[in-house]
């Protein structure tokens, strides 16, 4: 495994870790790819519609209205529960939880509480320490809130405003047992996270746009010591990066205040990205009572055994069994399959090429894809990026998509790169020229048939073709043949370069060396 | 009855209005417009609606008055495929949304509320062409057994009008009783339809839990809230459960059991229909005659049971032994309900709002003057019996013993058929009689209520007078039987049917043609002092 350039033994020296343990939970909250809500028909596709516009008595919370529950969203909770190895209950339920705030219409949401739909899992992944493996408490499923625009209206007025687009939208929450003990683990674990839901098609996991929400209970207690210190709440953070970057913040700002005998308040605290530092949200001295009871709208759900077979079924390779398979049967790297499985669109690009030509060498596609592929894609601004293992800077492309299906025209016709790659295999085009090729492909989507002929850029390998060549250059350079036959046996390049040059580059560069070694007797 | 007051249209069942309208005889406009006289007449000595809507009625009348009239020229069968319902006047309590109207559910914390859509009771109502003339007066979101604890004043007893409808229906059957509507819709959560019922004279039913959609009705306590009819007869009330039963795929607790033609089932002559009680297994289930039972109501109702063994009816005594604990449990389970589903009226999206301070202070104020006192109690109740270190010895034993009492309806029905009880332990009480003290209020529901806990249908009919006030007879059945409910208590209206009490009307009937009586409000502001 590539780890990132630090070692943990420079981490280690200037530390807070050498006296303190870091003990770490996550909490993700995940919108899941539905097309509707999760207890209504509104659709959940507002991003760019006007506050208020996709709404209905149920996710209002006006009188009379109940709750139906989406059976898509259900899915992917289970789904998520059998890639994570988690148990799967016979019967679930939902309960109430009761709160009064402006942005829940009911003044209760509708979530899980004792009987979550999936619990007991575990996540495992490669970090710059070794492999981590995170035990997954529960998953459960509960509806968004609305969203609270806070703005200063023409009187000068502070106002807070409601749009209840997103509420009702289907939330899974995920939950980990407190086994994370550095910045970097927890970064790797919601990076991971991430990858896994947009495998399954669960969600599009954007951590930007709110999709995927993680929050992080942080304390730190002294090595050895069992019982947990002053778990204090994190969030706000808007990307791996500020995860991680806040993480080990508040790991150092612990560290100082109990080095300087503060005592540590049980908090929320918020991640303020611009000044690299968290502040303080609000207390959790006193814990809400939400007075949880079972939701009496909605009847118990059973999980038979022909519905988890069903999702089971269409459960498509998981990236950890993914990456397995790269290395072991395909021969790649660890490397090069971990930056292939981190990027949804390069996967399917170099899976879908293998296919089209399945004699093609795994390793010289995975090269392209890894490589030219993920270049141009960066440069032409993908979304979403996912950072492969091992370094927080290192980007892959995730494409729109995320459902494993045509989600988005990826702009490499995976046919195309199969055809380009046996056209260098085959010793029909140069290495040099491919790469000019896949450019106009990336950039035009046209055929590399097309490209090489309208470029003229086909090999010429054919030695009898190239004989004629061969032979004007050695008649019109008579001191480089001297030079060769003195012993000079560089000069072959300089001859070699100057067929090259009467062919436009087309010429097979280790047959024209050849040829006039066998002239020259060099 | 010819010299009464209430003109001869609206004395009419439902059924025979609907046969009366194929003929021609009249009009739905002008049946409406003889209900609307009426209503609009007397209402403000009962008080039994909050408002009447005669515009949108009218339109609906012309509709149906168009349908009937296209299905004559059509022909015979064409008249006999319109819809039961079709032009007959239904009347809604007010907490059924319907689209374009105010629904306040008796609580001033709706107050201005304006529904955009129907409940799915009254989209099926009016696919039946059935005419809304207005919503009906109940307790505070169907909280109490009087309507006393309505935010917009009582509804008098057309029997007395110094006395109670019983509740939280009560607007409901005494719009019915004193012939506003022939029939008319409540809800029942712990007895809010049988305990009117029984207390006007008339007939209400509760269906098993998950027979009518509770979509787009104001929720009290959702476990326990059921939608159902009342009728002056049997027939008129199986043909509107009827017209509102079913699965709706927008309540996840509706269920999906077929409902039977009840209509269909009930005998046309009064002595097919006592026949059917020969071989019938009925349980006297002995804890319901409770203590605090008023002797004259008892007397009625052995006196029913004995004439349904005399019309063969084999009557067995059964145990529900969890019974005494049924008013314990439900005054828990229904507040904790109750106060999850009132959490919404918080003065932010509709309703009510004292836009006092910032949202805590409009909270506070919002549900502190919004909400009556009644209400605010279960709330409380139902906030402390969830609330962390008291969940497991409330809320949680409160559903334990739930289940026991649905054990015991199990084990009973494993012998009988069905049950026959009281509905009421008393007759109509007076106004303020039992305002100030709650205990005594919810004990009008204590024969009820055990049904609501264990989903179970529930019928109650008229079986005689005491001191002059009606007394009502319950049936209860197995789940999704309630064909069999309508069946019992029309042969017990064909056993009774030459009784001389079958012959009495409301008695304060004509007081409420007295243009000098007073208002329900100045009875009770009365009996209060």
């Amino acid at each position: 495994m590539v780890a990132c350039e630090t070692s943990l033994m420079n981490v280690a020296e200037a530390s807070p870790l050498v006296k303190y343990e870091a003990v770490i939970g996550i909490e993700c909250h995940v919108q899941l790819r539905t097309a509707s809500k999760m207890f209504c028909p509104c659709s959940t596709d507002f991003q760019d519609d006007p506050p208020n516009s996709h709404t209905c008595p149920v996710c209002l919370g006006l009188p009379g209205a109940l709750p139906v529950i989406n059976r898509v969203a259900v899915e992917h909770v289970l789904a998520t529960a059998l890639a994570l190895g988690a148990e799967i209950p016979e019967y679930t339920r939902w309960d109430r939880k009761n709160y009064f705030y402006p942005d829940l219409p009911k003044g209760y949401q509708i979530s899980q509480y004792d009987l979550p739909l999936s619990a007991r899992g575990r996540l495992e992944f490669d970090t710059s320490d070794g492999q981590v493996s995170v035990a997954i408490t529960r998953a459960h499923l509960e509806e968004d809130t609305a969203r609270l625009v806070h703005e200063v209206d023409s009187n000068g007025k502070r106002v807070s405003r409601v749009d209840f687009n997103r509420s009702g939208v289907p939330l899974m929450e995920i939950v980990t047992e407190p086994d994370l003990r550095t910045a970097e683990q927890a970064r790797r674990y919601a990076e991971e996270l991430r990858m896994l839901l947009m495998t399954i098609g669960a969600s599009d996991a954007e951590l930007e746009n709110g999709q995927m929400r993680v929050e992080a209970n942080v304390s730190l207690r002294p090595w050895g010591q069992e019982a947990f210190g002053t778990r204090v709440e994190v969030k706000n953070m808007n990307s791996f990066r500020s995860v991680e970057r806040a993480i080990g913040f508040e790991i150092e700002r612990q560290a100082r205040a109990i080095d300087a005998g503060e005592r540590l308040l049980q908090e929320t605290r918020g991640w303020d990205d611009d000044r690299g530092a968290t502040y303080t949200m609000r207390s959790k001295e006193y814990s809400q009572d939400y007075r949880y009871f079972p939701e009496p709208d909605l009847p118990p759900l059973r999980t038979d055994d022909a519905w988890l077979e069903g999702i089971r079924a269409r459960m498509p390779e998981l990236p950890a069994a993914r990456r397995r398979r790269y290395v072991e049967e395909l021969g790649l790297s660890a490397y090069d399959a971990a930056v292939l499985v981190a990027d949804l669109d390069a996967t399917r690009l170099f899976e879908a090429a293998l296919t089209a030509d399945e004699a093609l060498p795994a390793k010289r596609v995975a090269n392209w894809v890894t490589g030219e592929y993920l270049r141009l894609a960066k440069v032409a601004g993908g979304e979403g990026t996912v950072p492969g293992p091992g370094g927080g800077d290192r980007n892959g492309i995730g494409g729109g998509g995320g459902d494993g299906e045509a989600a988005g025209q990826p702009p490499v016709s995976p046919r195309e790169l199969a055809r380009l790659v046996r056209l260098v295999e085959d010793g029909a085009i140069s290495g040099t020229n491919a790469k000019q090729v896949f450019e106009r492909h990336f950039a035009t989507r046209e055929g590399v048939d097309a490209i090489v002929a309208e470029l003229g850029l086909r090999q010429i390998s054919d030695v009898s073709a190239l004989e004629a060549a061969v032979d004007e250059v050695l008649e019109a350079n008579p001191a480089a043949v001297a030079d060769v036959r003195a012993g000079k046996t560089q000069a072959v390049g300089f001859l070699t370069g100057q067929v090259m040059k009467a062919t436009r580059g087309q010429a097979n560069a280790a047959i024209v060396q050849r040829l006039f070694r066998d002239r020259l007797g060099a | 009855m010819a010299d009464s007051a209430v003109p001869l249209l609206t004395r009419l069942h439902a059924h025979e209005m609907a046969a009366a309208l194929r003929r021609g005889d009249f009009t739905a406009g002008e049946l409406l417009d003889a209900h609307l006289a009426l209503a609009s007449r007397q209402d403000e000595r009962l008080g039994a609606w909050l408002f009447l809507d005669g515009e949108r009625a009218r339109a609906k009348a012309r509709e149906a008055d168009e349908r009937l009239a296209r299905a004559r020229t059509t022909g015979p069968d064409a008249l006999a495929a319109l819809p039961a319902l079709l032009g007959i006047p239904v009347a809604l309590k007010d907490l059924v949304l319907t689209r374009g109207q105010t629904a306040t559910a008796g609580s001033r914390i709706l107050e201005g509320f304006v529904s955009p859509y129907d409940a799915h009771i009254a989209e099926r109502l009016e696919e039946a062409g059935a005419v809304v003339p207005g919503k009906t007066n109940m307790d505070e979101f169907a909280m109490g057994s009087s309507t006393e604890h309505s935010a917009w004043g009582p509804t008098s007893n057309p029997w007395d009008l110094d006395r109670v409808p019983g509740g939280s229906s009560g607007g409901s059957a005494a719009a019915v009783a004193a012939y506003h509507v022939p029939v008319s819709i409540g809800t029942d959560t712990g007895g809010s339809i049988r305990q009117p019922a029984a207390l006007c004279g008339i007939v209400g039913m509760k269906p098993t839990y998950g027979r009518v959609s509770r979509y787009g009705i104001v929720a009290f306590a959702s476990s326990l809230d059921q939608i159902g009819p009342f009728g002056r007869d049997v027939r008129d009330a199986a043909l509107l459960l009827q017209a509102v039963a079913g699965r709706d795929d927008r309540d996840a607790t509706s269920a999906p059991v077929p409902v039977p033609d009840y209509a269909a089932a009930l005998p046309a002559s009064d002595d097919e229909a006592a026949a059917s009680l020969r071989g019938a297994r009925l349980g006297l289930p002995r804890q319901y005659f409770v203590t605090g039972m008023e002797p004259g109501v008892e007397a009625r109702v052995r006196a029913a049971v004995r004439a349904l063994e005399s019309a063969g009816a084999q009557i067995v005594d059964v145990d529900l032994p969890h019974t005494d604990y049924g008013l314990a449990t439900y005054y828990i389970i229904a507040p904790a309900e109750a106060s999850a589903n009132l959490a919404r009226y918080d003065g932010i999206r509709y309703g009510y709002s004292s836009r006092a301070g910032n949202v805590l202070e409009n909270y506070l104020a919002t549900r502190g003057s919004g909400f009556g006192a009644e209400v605010k109690r279960r709330i409380m109740l139902g906030t402390y019996a969830l609330s962390a270190g008291y969940y497991d010895a409330y809320y949680l034993k409160a559903q334990k013993v739930r289940t026991l009492i649905k054990k015991d309806f199990d084990e009973a029905f494993a012998k009988v058929d069905a049950l026959v009880a009281p509905t009421s332990p008393t007759v109509a009480f007076p106004f303020a009689a039992r305002l100030t003290d709650p205990v005594a209020m919810y004990l009008s529901d204590a024969c009820t209520l055990p049904v609501n806990m264990a989903g179970l249908p529930g019928v109650s009919i008229p079986c005689g007078l005491s001191e002059g006030l009606p007394v009502g007879l319950q049936f209860i059945g197995r789940a999704w039987d309630e064909s069999r409910l309508f069946q019992l208590a029309r042969a017990y209206e064909a056993i009774t049917a030459d009784a001389d009490w079958r012959r009495l009307e409301p008695a304060d009937l004509t007081a409420l043609d007295d243009a000098e009586a007073r208002t329900p409000a100045e009875r009770l502001a009365t009996a209060r002092a």
